[in-house]
């Protein structure tokens, strides 16, 4: 079994073809550069090196968000287009699960964050207990509320992601339980951990496919929010004027 | 597949079956192109009903809705020609210009089909595709040619010297044509989208209710602006409004769009006649308004020249239109890499 993984969510770029046993081959970049540059390069490559043919895939599997909108439609984008041409299913992974799987065998709660600014993180719980388990579905979180509750949880707690650079100053303040920041090699994003929990869910039956794919943004994009105030609001002539509908 | 002779060289050309994707605003769309003239098929999935409710195209909107249609719009427009994936001959996709977040589903998606099917890829310009239209029906068009290009992004006057090359007479300065006709249709109450709305309100209109300024641009003869006449329109929304005059719709849809159509056309004739064209053509979204064919038609009449225009569907953003372009690219050669990037601001004639 074979199982094609595409990172893209955030600012990793990143491609990997996993068995049930190996990570046959990864490339992971993180660079500021636009994935639609990088990733599909990245792919080709991939299996020019491991003498491989796209067709010999079982499944892709996506890194499903939350994350970068753009960057999150390149990679469904990507993934679709392939699923489409090769007739193979696609798997979403939702991004905070498959970080926190990167820490395979973690003890205590692990905790991937990642940057939504403005001391935003999208974050999830999870432990090893043996099994890979959620403990919190992934969610939008202030970064204080999040911390108060870890601090209520009272379990030692591992970090991951580019929330950490964000918000470090505030995490070494305010966390009052027993923590780590994981170590750069499973640090951030990487295809290996989207297709190996890919591969677990493959076997679960929980695929999709490429036409019904779609991420998984965890945040209405602002026209959609101010749409909702105006429908609420009885403003919806306002809003297809172009006015600028404020919520009372 | 079918083979043809080109006559004298003794050498087979294959059939050229392209698979051309757009989304480069607010419709998700896919075709079938058999060598650049034939559409075995065209689907449109357009957004409008969604993008109405909020005035205008709402970007973000736009690249959530290609994500969620794109695979269905290509099914179906393989579907639709009696062809499969297998037996296309290059993959093509529009990657400039527009928005970007829309045109990188495209970009993306097309790429890893070409890439998976191992096919060739080619990148189009959104505007050659519009210009590219008029070829699908008028087999007997060929450059050169003058086109007017007008759409809700761009207004330009080129001299098509051949297949993708372009000799640009005349831009904008401002605001585009159709880009007008959203904001006069906004003030004015007819909602979104301006074009059709603008439209049909003139035709119980009449177009020389008032005399609205046509602007002139200095020593650029075939350049156009639409900024002035825009903000006359609007001053005369405001004027009527504070002095609690009624506002006749339809007197003052057919007078804007009088004073738009007549600038079009009378830029397009001073140009072809200065540059001896004799075969005119319109492309873009603003294409498709009826007075604006009427007038070109008349003018073109008058002059002697051969009028082409596409129908309504290729004039509206199509993947066909894509296809058609794609083909003399294909043509010529020009292939895209997988490193292929969506380019928002893509000038005509550049690559």
């Amino acid at each position: 079994m074979k199982i094609l993984g595409i990172e893209s969510a955030a600012m990793a770029a990143s491609v990997a073809v996993v068995t049930e046993e190996l990570v046959i081959g990864e490339f992971t970049v993180n660079l500021k550069k636009t994935h639609s540059q990088t990733l599909l390069p990245m792919i080709d490559r991939l299996f020019a090196t491991l003498e491989m043919e796209p067709s010999e895939l079982d499944a892709i599997a996506v890194s499903g968000g939350p994350g970068s909108f753009t960057g999150l439609r390149i990679g469904a984008a990507t993934a679709k287009g392939l699923g489409l041409a090769l007739k193979k299913p696609l798997i979403h992974v939702p991004t905070m699960d498959a970080m926190a799987y990167g820490l395979y065998g973690a003890a205590g709660l692990v905790c991937p964050l990642m940057d939504a600014r403005r001391h935003q993180v999208y974050t999830g719980l999870y432990r090893f207990a043996p099994e890979f388990e959620t403990v919190k579905e992934q969610w939008a979180a202030d970064i204080h509320e999040l911390i108060g509750e870890l601090n209520g949880r009272g379990e030692p707690v591992c970090f991951l992601g580019d929330g950490i650079s964000a918000n470090r100053a505030i995490l070494e303040e305010e966390v009052k339980v027993p923590y780590r920041f994981a170590p750069p090699h499973v640090s951030r994003e990487r295809a290996a951990a989207v297709a190996a929990l890919g591969a677990v869910y493959l076997a679960q039956g929980r695929t999709e496919t490429a036409e019904a794919f779609r991420p998984d943004y965890l945040k209405k994009s602002q026209a959609e929010r101010e749409r909702e105030v105006a429908e609420r609001q009885g403003e919806m002539e306002k809003l297809a004027a172009g006015i600028v509908v404020v919520e009372h | 597949m079918t083979e043809q002779k080109i006559e004298g060289q003794g050498e087979k050309t294959e059939e050229v079956l392209i698979l051309a994707v757009e989304s480069s605003c607010d419709e998700t769309a896919a075709a079938v192109v058999q060598n650049g003239r034939q559409v075995l098929s065209n689907v449109i999935s357009s957004q409008i009903d969604l993008h109405t409710l909020f005035g205008g195209v709402v970007p973000e909107i736009a690249s959530r809705k290609h994500i969620e249609r794109i695979n269905q719009v290509i099914s179906q427009a393989l579907q639709d020609s009696g062809k499969c994936l297998e037996e296309m001959t290059a993959i093509a996709v529009t990657y400039g210009p527009g928005l970007v977040g829309a045109l990188l589903v495209g970009v993306a998606e097309a790429k890893a089909i070409a890439f998976a099917a191992k096919k060739p890829l080619i990148g189009v310009h959104h505007i050659e595709g519009h210009v590219s239209a008029n070829f699908i029906e008028h087999p007997d068009l060929e450059p050169p040619f003058l086109c007017l290009i007008v759409s809700g992004g761009h207004t330009h006057l080129v001299i098509v010297k051949d297949y993708g090359e372009f000799e640009i007479l005349g831009r904008t300065r401002d605001d585009a044509a159709g880009e007008a006709f959203d904001k006069v249709a906004r003030a004015v109450g007819l909602g979104y989208p301006g074009g059709p709305k603008i439209d049909r309100a003139a035709r119980e209109g009449n177009p020389h209710a008032m005399e609205f300024p046509r602007a002139r641009v200095g020593e650029h003869p075939y350049d156009f602006s639409f900024s002035g006449l825009k903000s006359a329109v609007l001053n005369y929304i405001n004027h009527a409004r504070m002095t609690g005059e009624e506002i006749c719709v339809p007197d003052l849809a057919a007078s804007f769009q009088n004073a738009v159509v007549e600038v079009l056309v009378s830029r397009t004739m001073e140009a072809a006649a200065a540059f001896g064209c004799r075969r005119v053509a319109i492309a873009g979204g603003v294409a498709s308004n009826t007075a604006l064919r009427e007038g070109m038609k008349e003018a073109c009449g008058k002059a002697g020249l051969a009028f082409y225009y596409p129908s309504p569907i290729f004039c509206t953003d199509n993947a066909a239109m894509i296809g058609a372009a794609a083909y003399y690219e294909y043509r010529k050669g020009n292939r895209a890499g997988w490193d292929l990037n969506a380019v928002p601001g893509l000038r005509l004639g550049e690559r």
